[in-house]
């Protein structure tokens, strides 16, 4: 369901000669393109519907002289342009990327020549505009042809700057970017806002398999006996907690620390840190070697997983490093989850007197 | 172009040619294959993504065919 902006007004102007409507958008956010920032950040459901409806939109009273901004339909890129480009006049053109941000949708193909071409085409921007020339976004380029879309359209791609906040000096420079400008960067904070998404994925992904734990544990020849299950599952959600705080929020935090380059590695390696810490502290310290020993495991390998998950948000992961590393690393997931299991259930018998 | 559209800085131009200076910093984003107008760059290109890659090799036992978390409830196969 795309939304449109809330600012937006979608302003009547099509006509056989001019072409499809133009859609106008205010300059500066308001409280609600705030709360979606903010949403996006929190809510996977909410991110893949942020969306604006592809076209071309004016921002300010730009003439057939502005310059001309490609974006991706992704709300939150669009709505990061236009905050990039100030109280400048301009044409933006959204495209329809499925909702995806540039630099995703650029590496799947749906931010690329073809959409560009089609779009150029559908809204008739040679009509709007009295140039050839477009800014797409640096990140677009692995998904856009300069020189393709230069010979079926005849419009000159010139390709602006990474971050949108650099568009008002790139413009002030003449369209020149920097090499700052043009590089990604990966700090601190663009590492910390893509924690949330990751932690609540995982806490989802871990809800069903806990619970078939919590009940395997409480389960006695009376029932199952709810002090029983909290006893025995309680050390079990603090490893998982832990797992997560140290392959969701701990790696990001540390990455540029990390000795070792596999993302994979760099989980196990906080994991049983975390592992010792708590163990020492008591935490989860454990009488039985075999629930011992299943804790350390779930720690390591989900701490792990997490880790590794998170190339796919990084701008430093490239497909032939992650294809390598999972080539070894999904069958040893597999083992300690299989493993896992197997020293929760000896534990759970032999907690019976069974064994 | 090559060089303009890298966001890692793995090309420079020396001698008038282009040249690979830092590859451990490559993405294999392909933005420099897909911008080169004389198809002077080849390789296999893509998104290092493990979320993907788990759910192909998982589901099809190829990384290259999964799809990630952020697929689309519209039928996107989005990311990200």
């Amino acid at each position: 369901m795309p939304l449109t902006p809330a600012d937006t007004d979608k302003e009547k102007s099509s006509c056989c000669c001019c072409g499809p409507k133009v859609r106008k958008t205010i300059l500066s956010w308001n409280v609600l393109d705030y709360f979606g920032a903010i949403l996006c950040r929190v809510s996977n459901r909410f991110r893949m519907r942020y969306r604006v409806d592809p076209g071309l939109y004016s921002l300010g009273s730009p003439t057939p002289e502005a310059q001309v901004f490609v974006t991706a339909n992704y709300k939150l890129s669009f709505d990061h342009v236009r905050k990039g480009l100030g109280a400048i006049d301009a044409w933006i053109l959204v495209l329809d990327t499925k909702g995806i941000n540039v630099w995703c949708a650029a590496g799947k193909g749906t931010f690329g020549t073809e959409e560009l071409v089609r779009r150029i085409g559908s809204e008739k921007v040679s009509v709007k505009v009295s140039h050839k020339t477009l800014i797409v976004p640096q990140l677009g380029a692995p998904g856009v042809a300069a020189h393709e879309v230069k010979k079926r359209t005849g419009f000159s791609v010139v390709y602006g700057p990474v971050r949108s906040k650099d568009l008002r000096e790139f413009i002030a420079n003449n369209n020149t970017v920097t090499p700052a400008m043009r590089t990604v960067t990966f700090t601190l904070t663009e590492r910390m806002v893509l924690v949330p998404i990751e932690v609540l994925a995982i806490a989802k992904k871990s809800i069903i398999p806990l619970i078939a734990t919590a009940l395997i544990m409480g389960l006695q020849k009376q029932g199952i006996l709810f002090h029983q299950m909290w006893v025995l599952t309680a050390p079990i959600i603090l490893a998982l907690c832990a797992a997560i705080v140290s392959g969701c929020i701990l790696h990001p935090l540390l990455l540029p620390l990390m000795p070792v380059r596999s993302f994979a590695l760099q989980g196990i390696i906080l994991g049983l840190l975390v592992g010792v810490l708590l163990h020492l502290s008591g935490l989860i310290s454990q009488s039985s070697i075999y629930a011992q020993a299943a804790l350390y495991l779930l720690i390591a390998s989900l701490s792990s997983y997490c880790a590794v998950n998170f190339t796919g948000s990084t701008p430093i992961a490239n497909k032939s490093g992650v294809k390598k590393e999972l080539k070894i690393a999904v069958p040893l997931y597999i083992a300690a989850a299989a493993i896992t299991a197997i020293l929760l259930i000896v534990y759970k018998i032999s907690q019976e007197r069974i064994l | 172009m090559c060089i303009q559209v890298c966001p890692r800085n793995v090309l420079a131009i020396k001698e008038k040619k282009a040249l690979i200076i830092n590859r451990d910093a490559c993405l294999e984003c392909g933005a420099c294959a897909k911008n080169c107008a004389f198809n002077a760059i080849t390789g296999d290109f893509g998104v290092g993504c493990a979320a993907a890659m788990i759910s192909g090799l998982l589901r099809f036992g190829d990384p290259d065919k999964g799809t990630c978390d952020c697929e689309g409830s519209s039928g996107s196969t989005g990311c990200c």
